[in-house]
């Protein structure tokens, strides 16, 4: 192998400059579409479980979507064809208009996408809660909503932390598609650099290192929920 | 815009059909190249040797800490630098995905070998096979019974990330539609083409998956 080593590359400027710019735009786009997924894949979620016939079939149609179409596809769906579908003047605005429109379309699809996810886990950790609970609920006076609010979402949010840290980890992943639309994020920063200087190693190392060290993070952070959140005595251990 | 124009998808369908095939060509060659490499990992971290069962473990959680594309980029760029002579983007992907779809399949058939009861291991290792014997007559055909569901579910997962080998200009599915679509200059019709075939492909692969995870519990 021939290969000529320089690891200085990475401090030199604009390079340097170039990862930490694709770092934050990791980062922000990945935290972004994070708030957008837990929000609705949420609230998509509890109506999944619910009795309602109608919803579920909504809601299951929602997941099943999102679920089977890639998502660099999907990005490329909001970002190319959804313009083209609204009335004239929506489409200008957001192909013109939009600041940066590729970051924020990023963030939509990725969230979107990842809500489908979301709503899985939820659906599947209510569904976890003990049909007692539920039924006692009732029993004593509360209404559906505040038996979710009250009895079924407390439980069923313990339950799905551990799956729901998976998905949190793999959106930061999934940020890197958006690339594919001209978001300047890690990998995009990283490819960059090794076809202006050749020292791929160099570079992909670094995305490499980051990517580990922000799933390292994210796996600490969520352990210490999962132990602060925990109900504590045997009585809880499912 | 115009209307919707169905006559330029026609057109193109043989040269679409081509894309289709590459990405179930590639779908099958990540699917057995990592259900094989997957395999052997989840031996090795499954067994008494330490160091080995150390260096596995690192292998899967860096794959999984990394996205695709990335892996993608990395052998795109270092299998001609290994090989030392420029090769096709093809080799460099498939390469990429049989590692990266290693470690995912190596996670889920732990899970599938670690789900034999004890009484199966130590009933086979008790009657005088090794372990490689064990793991071969007696935990495997019951593991691969339980886990073949979520190879489905991924199996479904891998082909729709095959269309990411368009960062390398692979001509996939994804990437020959979106070729089609600016050439003809017809977007809307081919990118929602391509989403309703990803969508009954990807379909058919969850209904499969959902209706062997039901006959399993029936049979029980």
């Amino acid at each position: 192998m021939n290969y000529a080593w320089n690891w200085g590359v990475l401090f030199q400027s604009p390079y340097l400059e170039w990862l930490g710019q694709g770092i934050a735009m990791t980062l922000a786009v990945s935290i972004a579409a994070w708030t957008i997924a837990l929000g609705l894949g949420t609230l998509i979620g509890i109506f999944h479980s619910g009795a309602s016939g109608a919803m579920r079939f909504v809601t299951g149609s929602y997941i099943n979507l999102f679920r089977n179409v890639p998502l660099l596809l999907q990005m490329f769906l909001w970002f190319f064809v959804v313009p083209e579908l609204l009335p004239k003047a929506a489409g200008t605005w957001l192909k013109r208009g939009l600041p940066y429109p590729e970051i924020v379309t990023a963030i939509v699809a990725l969230g979107l996408f990842t809500a489908s996810r979301v709503a899985v886990q939820v659906a599947a950790g209510i569904a976890a809660v003990p049909r007692g609970q539920s039924m006692a609920a009732r029993a004593s006076g509360l209404s559906t909503a505040q038996a979710y609010r009250l009895v079924l979402l407390p439980q069923a949010f313990r339950i799905v932390v551990p799956p729901l840290t998976s998905e949190f980890l793999t959106i930061f992943k999934n940020s890197s598609i958006a690339l594919t639309i001209g978001v300047y994020e890690l990998t995009a920063q990283t490819q960059q650099i090794q076809s202006f200087t050749y020292q791929g190693f160099e570079a992909f190392t670094a995305a490499t290192v980051v990517y580990m060290a922000i799933a390292l993070a994210v796996t600490t952070l969520m352990t210490v929920i999962e132990r602060r959140v925990s109900i504590p005595g045997p009585a809880a251990r499912g | 815009m115009s209307s919707f124009d169905i006559s330029v998808i026609l057109d193109a369908l043989p040269f679409l059909a081509k894309g289709l095939g590459l990405s179930l060509g590639l779908t099958a060659v990540a699917m057995i190249g990592g259900l094989v490499l997957g395999l052997v990992i989840a031996i090795v971290r499954l067994s008494r040797f330490r160091v080995l069962a150390m260096l596995a473990a690192l292998y899967v959680n860096g794959f999984r800490a990394v996205p695709l594309i990335l892996v993608i980029f990395w052998f795109y760029f270092l299998v001609p630098l290994l090989l030392g002579r420029p090769v096709g983007a093809l080799y460099s992907v498939l390469i990429a995905f049989v590692m990266f779809e290693g470690a995912y399949y190596s996670e889920i058939l732990r899970a599938g070998l670690k789900s034999v009861r004890p009484g199966q291991w130590q009933a086979a290792q008790a009657s005088g096979l090794t372990y490689l014997q064990t793991v071969r007559l007696v935990v495997l055909p019951q593991a691969l019974r339980k886990m073949a569901p979520l190879m489905v579910t991924q199996g479904v997962v891998l082909f729709q990330d095959t269309s990411l080998v368009y960062v390398v200009s692979l001509h996939d599915f994804m990437t020959s539609a979106s070729i089609i679509a600016n050439t003809q200059n017809r977007i809307v019709e081919l990118y929602v083409f391509a989403a309703l075939v990803y969508f009954a492909l990807c379909t058919a692969g969850s209904a499969l998956a959902q209706r062997l995870s039901s006959d399993r519990q029936r049979a029980h």
